[in-house]
């Protein structure tokens, strides 16, 4: 678009690319507000996964025929092209997997199976997503290590303090939430990180509500495993990514065995091919990996700097309209200081409830307790309705939202 | 669609949750059984006198947090119950609960719509000895 990065997003040009934007519902014209669930997908994605099938379809790296050759290509590039857009070193840093819950899964079982025993220590924070949540609390218990939380204060932070003091010569691995999916915190994943490595422990922060919004460099954060999710920044689903430094990639055993994976076979024994396909067993997602390339174009096209800055400029004023009312209650940070995001609990309406008046009006948020089942916990409340945004919503939108919210309230008043 | 159907319906339901009938407690009930749908965070315990023959209802009376559907539900259920057989409870399914609703329940909200009633139907089942759980939840039984 070559605009500079202090323009504003021209949202009227976006939703040109994604036309399900326009479909109605009893005539109401679709608000999509679930995008820290998944986001949508423009025609230039959709066209790329198109015109593989059209043109490419392949299986990747056993065929020397030409399109196997130019699908394994364009796989391969893919990966280059992530890497890029993350700030990794290069393709072997880049692992594809089903989702960020994979990603996640990847490390627990190749590295933690392997490493953790009694008296071992993983922190988390109270905020995480289950995907890592559930994950750490089964591998601790497969492996006698233990599992412990970094404190989220009132406000929606996590307590720093707290952090310092959990984090010790015990902590074989520290794993963060970059953004909350339910509080829209921000975490600062730079400082933590070094509070892991000053601990001689590992670190892996969960990407998947940062990547989409903002610009990342994993090796700025100094991350040692990095992961997200390619359905929520404009890619399909079926594709994330672990980012993990080379050098660990490569200590690592494999998690999943099969073909791929492998460099030499015989009856007895089996060696690995290089990375990153020693972590890509089977037939990989080839066309979802390559559309997530062509994701990572239309979002740098954009500018993540104003794909971040455009979200924050929604969530702020979701957070200070959504304010002007008493019986809504706001979790997490003030509006200025978060991510795309805003989950709230109107006094008297369950949030199911409330979703499914919001979505006679088309309005289409997400209810529920959001994968994060414990911090709902601790903070009282049984579930939250959660408006999140990105690069297509308008603050228009957000004023649909507060109308059908008035309705809600008039419905149970 | 739930509390999203036709007006009338939407209303009833609104008024039973807004209003709920029986609510509170029957000190000497036959039996009290308690259920949750862990997911959505809605709750229901009640309480159920049944006649000396203990083959008919008498009264129920419930209390519980959660969504209109979930509360409603069981308020509607809780004057249904009243002078209905055990043998008819236990006879009761989805649909039946669909039908006194009278609205459509999607299938995110079924398990919402259905929680007064397994908590009645278990309760009865764990007093005649037929069924051994401390709490119904719903995610037991997706259907």
């Amino acid at each position: 678009m070559g605009l500079s990065e202090s323009e504003p997003l021209d949202t009227s040009a976006i939703r040109d690319d994604f036309p399900i934007l326009e479909r109605e519902f009893r005539g109401e014209q679709l608000v999509y507000l679930d995008n820290a669930a998944t986001s949508q997908t423009p025609d230039q994605v959709v066209d790329n996964i198109a015109h593989y099938y059209r043109n490419t379809n392949a299986n990747v790296h056993r065929g020397l025929h030409h399109l196997s050759q130019e699908a394994s290509i364009a796989y391969e590039e893919a990966h280059d092209r992530v890497a890029e857009f993350i700030g990794a070193e290069g393709r072997e840093e880049v692992v594809f997997t089903k989702n960020t819950t994979e990603s996640m899964n990847t490390v627990a079982y190749a590295w933690g199976l392997a490493e953790l025993g009694p008296g071992d220590e993983i922190v988390l924070t109270e905020m995480e997503h289950h995907a890592a949540l559930v994950t750490w609390q089964q591998i601790a218990k497969k492996t006698g290590a233990e599992v412990k939380y970094i404190r989220v204060d009132d406000e929606g932070y996590l307590d720093m303090d707290h952090a310092r003091e959990l984090i010790t010569d015990d902590t074989e691995m520290v794993s963060v939430v970059h953004v909350s999916n339910t509080l829209g915190t921000i975490n600062p994943v730079t400082e933590i990180g070094e509070i892991a490595h000053d601990n001689d422990a590992l670190y892996f922060v969960d990407g998947a509500q940062s990547v989409p919004h903002m610009p990342v460099d994993v090796q700025d954060i100094d991350a040692d495993f990095f992961a997200f999710s390619g359905h929520k920044m404009c890619g399909p689903t079926g594709i994330g990514v672990l980012y993990g430094k080379e050098h660990l990639l490569e200590e690592m055993q494999p998690y999943l065995y099969g073909g791929m994976m492998i460099e030499k076979v015989t009856y007895e024994e089996s060696t690995w091919h290089e990375l990153p396909w020693k972590f890509e067993a089977g037939t990989p997602p080839i066309s979802e990996g390559i559309a997530l390339a062509e994701a990572c174009d239309y979002l740098d096209d954009i500018g993540m700097e104003r794909v971040r800055r455009h979200g924050e400029e929604l969530a702020e004023y979701a957070y200070d309209r959504l304010s002007e009312f008493e019986d809504i209650n706001i979790l997490g940070p003030g509006g200025d200081d978060r991510s795309a995001l805003v989950s709230f609990n109107l006094d008297g309406v369950h949030a199911h409830d409330a979703s499914e008046i919001l979505n006679e009006y088309a309005v289409a948020v997400r209810a529920g307790d959001h994968c994060t089942q414990p911090l709902h916990d601790k903070l009282g409340v049984s579930s939250s309705t959660r408006a999140s945004f990105y690069i297509y919503n308008t603050k228009a939108e957000v004023d649909k939202l507060i109308d059908a919210l008035d309705e809600a309230r008039q419905l149970f008043a | 669609m739930g509390i999203g159907g036709s007006d009338m319906y939407r209303q009833q339901i609104l008024d039973h949750y807004k209003n709920p009938r029986n609510y509170g407690e029957i000190e000497e009930a036959t039996f009290t059984h308690v259920g949750e749908n862990p997911m959505c965070g809605d709750t229901i315990e009640m309480d159920v006198v049944l006649d000396d023959d203990e083959e008919a209802i008498e009264r129920v009376a419930f209390r519980g947090d959660g969504c209109a559907i979930s509360q409603a539900s069981a308020s509607m259920l809780s004057e249904q119950l009243a002078g209905m057989s055990v043998a008819d409870l236990e006879e009761m399914d989805r649909d039946d609960v669909v039908d006194m609703l009278g609205v459509d329940i999607s299938p995110m909200r079924i398990k919402c719509a259905v929680l007064a009633e397994k908590v009645a139907q278990d309760g009865a089942e764990i007093y005649f000895g037929e069924k051994d759980v401390d709490r119904t939840t719903t995610e037991d039984d997706e259907e």
